[in-house]
């Protein structure tokens, strides 16, 4: 089971909601199709993300992946861990693998992601 | 997008035995073939450090034979494999009439009139095919045994302690680039010094009836030396490394030998025509258009298949592989550039997604082992 107090997309990322600040990753299923992460790009601080907007990179020793806004927002924080050590995303990809903060734009789209039970049934689904 | 569970795709006699170790299986070559068994990159450490045991039994082996099967293969191909001593192996390339190669492959003299050609699973009907219509009047006759073979390699520092209690062949013996027929854990088959890695290693072909007791043997023994099974997601960071071409990437029917740095392979002083000859005398003189270079790229991001490369304002190449490499940690690719650009040293830019990053030319192979 996936962390119950995490909101999901059909994207495998992961949005952890504390008031209007949002953090935001990739999930540990995600990072295990892509196996070995060895580079995350992501956007600086102060870029307004649209939701579903493709807000950075995640790439494996095989392959490319691009990252989704989630929700629109504007981005507070990168993880400035993941420049150096990107592996954490495999190692730790709720806690210390997170990848950017945004300051929610839209509460209702934050209500219109998925829930734990529904996102792991969509990874049940494969 | 194309449903790759309804192509037409050979398996292994390993499929189960893969499965049964967790590895993820993907097609490759017209072949179901393990990726990755856990982490690539582990996969990799065990192979530089210690040892790793491969399935390669998607590889064409194409047995050549006959009493003129020597100067068949040598109007074939544009090495000479009637050069080569009973034993002994030599990596070749077969190419189109205009110089452009069709594969790249492996060419052991097992006996006098008996040769064995190693090729890529993806070329290995094409191969085939040009073969025979090569040996046409030629006394040898090909023998294509690409289903009938398993292809097992051991590789890294302790393949030698992984397979020498299992053979009666004296590997310490067995030089790089040599083979012996023998049998290992009992079971007959043809043992070669060479692999795709960068390390000291050995090819096993046998028949793939019994292409799964010999993986089980090996496994067990390479387990032993503290290895494990290696997936292609490994095989192809360790052969970058190595600065190892891969067909399709490095190499193309677009492609001659000279671009590539294989101009060394080529025997154009071997007596007779071979195909190819008067295209690839055009390029031994004139020079290569654009050549195969090391990148270490020295900004943010992975050099990938295709990225184009920038010398100032002039898109001039483009990379034909790239990775992170797991033993320096530094960003490592392969791309064909200018000659004026492929000099050590210099300087260019790779077009990561959006941005111009600096990458500089450097010697390859990119890893070479202690010797």
């Amino acid at each position: 089971m996936v962390p119950t107090d995490l909101r999901y997309t059909k994207d495998h990322e992961w949005v952890r909601v504390e008031g209007d600040a949002a953090t935001i990753g990739i999930t540990a299923y995600a990072a295990d199709q892509l196996g070995d992460i060895v580079f995350v790009e992501l956007p600086d601080p102060g870029r307004w993300l649209d939701q579903s907007a493709a807000f950075g990179v995640v790439e494996s020793v095989k392959a490319v992946s691009d990252l989704f806004a989630p929700v629109s927002g504007d981005v507070t924080e990168a993880n400035p861990d993941l420049g150096r050590n990107p592996e954490l995303v495999n190692s730790d990809p709720y806690g210390a693998g997170w990848m950017i903060k945004v300051r929610v734009g839209d509460q209702a789209q934050v209500d219109g992601l998925l829930d734990a039970e529904a996102y792991d049934a969509l990874i049940a689904a494969g | 997008m194309t449903d790759a569970v309804d192509l037409p795709v050979h398996l292994t006699p390993l499929t189960e035995a893969h499965r049964e170790l967790g590895a993820r299986l993907i097609e490759f070559g017209g072949w179901l073939m393990p990726v990755q068994y856990g982490s690539i990159i582990e996969e990799h450490r065990t192979v530089r450090e210690r040892v790793g045991l491969f399935d390669l039994s998607h590889m064409g082996e194409l047995y050549v034979e006959g009493p003129e099967a020597g100067q068949a293969l040598n109007r074939a191909l544009v090495s000479e494999p009637s050069a080569l001593a009973i034993g002994r192996a030599q990596y070749s390339m077969i190419c189109a009439a205009d110089g452009g190669v069709i594969d790249d492959l492996i060419v052991y003299r097992l006996a006098e009139t008996r040769f064995l050609v190693v090729a890529n699973a993806s070329n290995a009907s094409v191969v085939s095919d040009a073969l025979v219509e090569r040996l046409d009047g030629f006394r040898a006759v090909l023998d294509d045994r690409s289903l009938a073979t398993g292809l097992l390699a051991v590789q890294g520092p302790r393949s030698v302690e992984v397979l020498s209690p299992l053979t009666d062949i004296d590997l310490g013996a067995l030089r790089y680039y040599a083979a012996e027929e023998g049998a290992v854990a009992g079971i007959p088959a043809v043992v070669a010094r060479t692999g795709y890695t960068g390390e000291d290693g050995f090819e096993v072909f046998v028949d793939t009836d019994h292409t799964e007791a010999l993986w089980d043997a090996l496994l067990e023994a390479v387990r032993g030396a503290g290895g494990g099974p290696i997936g292609l997601g490994a095989r192809d960071t360790l052969r970058l490394e190595a600065g190892m071409p891969l067909y399709g990437n490095e190499l193309d029917r677009r492609t001659n030998p000279y671009e590539a740095g294989l101009g060394r392979v080529v025997k154009l002083g071997k007596e007779g025509d071979f195909v190819g000859r008067a295209a690839l005398e055009k390029v031994a003189r004139d020079g290569p258009a654009r050549r195969l270079v090391g990148l270490i790229v020295e900004g943010r991001g992975i050099a990938r298949h295709g990225h184009p490369v920038w010398s100032g304002d002039r898109r001039m190449g483009v990379v034909t592989s790239g990775t992170q490499s797991p033993t320096l940690g530094v960003p490592i690719a392969m791309a064909y550039v200018a000659p004026g650009d492929a000099e050590p040293g210099t300087v260019v830019d790779v077009e990561i997604r959006d941005a111009r990053v600096p990458a500089r030319v450097v010697a390859l192979p990119f890893y070479r082992r202690d010797a």
